[in-house]
């Protein structure tokens, strides 16, 4: 099984269970959502609200999917594939909420080809440090050193400590 | 005859006297008859006739040798072969870099333990031995008792070493296995370490990654990428929380610190090590892990500290220098 990156962008009607139904069919297919983004500053002339929703999932389950969501009438606006080849953890300890840990976060993704497919964040205390572990995925070892490259900036700037792990051969 | 001076006469100097003294016959077969005929601390000396077992006792009972003459006095006029240099190390290189240019221009090899002068003049010092037709030995620099350096030269000698990873700092593993096993505060283990001696009462040269970074720098000159201190990217273990064990192991890592040469990058700093990755080791252990062109990745373990551990890594060099290859 290859496990691929969709990106996809939908219109849907702004009133509740439209999410829902877009959801659905694709945790039916096994999918697995990595982010959700209601576009909500773009609304269509015809009051349709974009929302942005990537997850991982098999790569031979993608035109069913397609083909599901189309005959339940929603509107899809666009459509990124990008297959997954390269993942690694890193783990970061810090002040990572005070300092926007989706921020932090969204800056490995600059032109979709790497994303943030995992997170689990553990705060022991409100003002002590945090320590998060995240698993970024990516489209090729390239993009995925470039993806940790961003990471490392933003970590520095925000004195946040990021350990790397010493097996895979990235760096 | 083969004869020795000691130079620092403090656990490792007296450590490796201690092993000729115990293991003489041993030796004596594989190299030949020797003799120590100086040896000096920091304010004392004791050179000419003399048994190295009452200078020993006399060192332990009263904390110096039976002659106010200096070190630096023994390194440039005493009656010796080999200079064992063990004093104790400083950042910039110290007392220990005369002593052994005084001793390798003068024709005599040098076995060191001290990082000082290595990391400080890695190029000029070897340069200087081999003016002078003689050896400069330094295994135990590096990783105690287990062979870093031998084996990059000697055995991996041919090979391309395209990265050497490895733990060179036992207070660190130690204190970060604790944390990992225990469930503790970096602050509380470290506490612990410094009771059971394996930490210093300060404790920064170990847990900033100085020292394990000063290795890094030999060990980079030893496989030939050029390096000084400053060229090493260091990060400690002082910001470790207990709960970034417990993340980490959700994804089957345990964190170490580890130190990594290759010709792109110098770093010393906590990483994410696999729990079924040979680096993944507890206690006050070391490891290598060399990663060569045609001899796929070897690896290395053992103790990186202590008196006994350190002398043995001293007598290898002394093998070496005498019957090496034979
Ligand atoms: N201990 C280990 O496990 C270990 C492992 C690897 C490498 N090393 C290295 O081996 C060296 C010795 O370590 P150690 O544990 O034996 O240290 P130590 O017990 O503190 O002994 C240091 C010795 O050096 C002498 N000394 C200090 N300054 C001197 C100077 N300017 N000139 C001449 N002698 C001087 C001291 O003299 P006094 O006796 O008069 O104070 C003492 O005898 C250090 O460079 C250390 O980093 C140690």
């Amino acid at each position: 099984m290859s496990e691929v990156l969709i990106t996809l962008i939908v219109e849907l009607e702004d009133r509740p269970g439209q999410l829902l139904k877009v959801l659905q069919p694709i945790s039916a297919l096994g999918g697995n959502i990595v982010g959700i983004i209601h576009q909500r500053g773009k609304k269509t002339p015809l009051n349709r609200l974009p929302v942005e929703i990537s997850f991982k999932i098999d790569g031979s389950k993608v035109e069913n999917l397609i083909k599901e969501l189309k005959s339940l009438g929603i509107v899809i606006r666009s459509f990124n594939e990008v297959r997954l080849t390269a993942t690694t953890s890193v783990l970061l300890i810090g002040h990572l909420i005070h300092t926007d840990i989706s921020d932090t976060i969204s800056s490995i993704d600059s032109d979709g080809e790497a994303e943030c497919v995992e997170m689990h964040v553990s705060m022991p205390e409100i003002s002590g440090p945090s320590t998060a572990i995240i698993t970024i995925s990516a489209s090729g070892e390239e993009k995925l050193k470039e993806a940790l490259e961003k990471l490392r900036e933003v970590c520095r700037r925000k004195e946040i400590m990021i350990i790397e792990p010493v097996n895979e051969e990235l760096i | 005859m083969i004869k020795i001076a000691i130079v620092g006469f403090g656990t490792v100097g007296q450590g490796f006297a201690e092993l000729l003294i115990r293991k003489r016959k041993e030796i004596e077969k594989a190299v030949g008859k020797f003799k120590i005929t100086a040896i000096a601390d920091s304010k004392s000396s004791i050179s000419g006739e003399f048994s190295p077992s009452d200078a020993l006792k006399m060192k332990r009972e009263t904390g110096r040798l039976r002659d106010d003459v200096s070190a630096t006095e023994i390194v440039r006029n005493a009656e010796y072969d080999v200079l064992i240099e063990a004093s104790v190390t400083k950042i910039g290189g110290g007392d220990g870099v005369e002593y052994i240019r005084q001793a390798l221009k003068r024709g005599k090899h040098v076995i060191t333990s001290n990082k000082g002068p290595i990391v400080a003049d890695f190029d000029g010092l070897m340069k200087l031995a081999e003016k002078n037709g003689v050896k400069l030995m330094y295994e135990a620099t590096v990783g105690g008792a287990m062979p870093v350096i031998k084996l990059a030269r000697k055995y991996l000698a041919l090979c391309e070493i395209e990265s050497v990873k490895g733990i060179f700092n036992g207070t660190c593993n130690y204190i970060l296995s604790r944390m990992e096993e225990e469930k503790l505060p970096y602050e509380q283990v470290l506490k612990e370490a410094q009771e059971l001696g394996y930490a210093e009462a300060d404790p920064t040269y170990d847990v900033e990654g100085i020292d394990a970074a000063m290795k890094l720098v030999i060990i980079a000159n030893t496989i030939g990428v050029r390096a000084r201190y400053e060229d090493v990217e260091v990060t400690g273990i002082t910001q470790i929380t207990p709960e970034a064990f417990q993340v980490a192991a959700e994804k089957g890592y345990t964190i170490r610190l580890i130190a990594e040469v290759s010709k792109e990058k110098l770093r010393v700093s906590p990483r994410l090590v696999p729990k079924y990755h040979p680096l993944s080791i507890r206690g006050t252990m070391n490891a290598a892990m060399f990663k060569t062109d045609t001899a796929g990745n070897i690896f290395v373990v053992g103790r990186g500290a202590g008196k006994e551990e350190t002398a043995s890594a001293i007598l290898s060099d002394f093998y070496e220098i005498y019957a090496g290859s034979r």
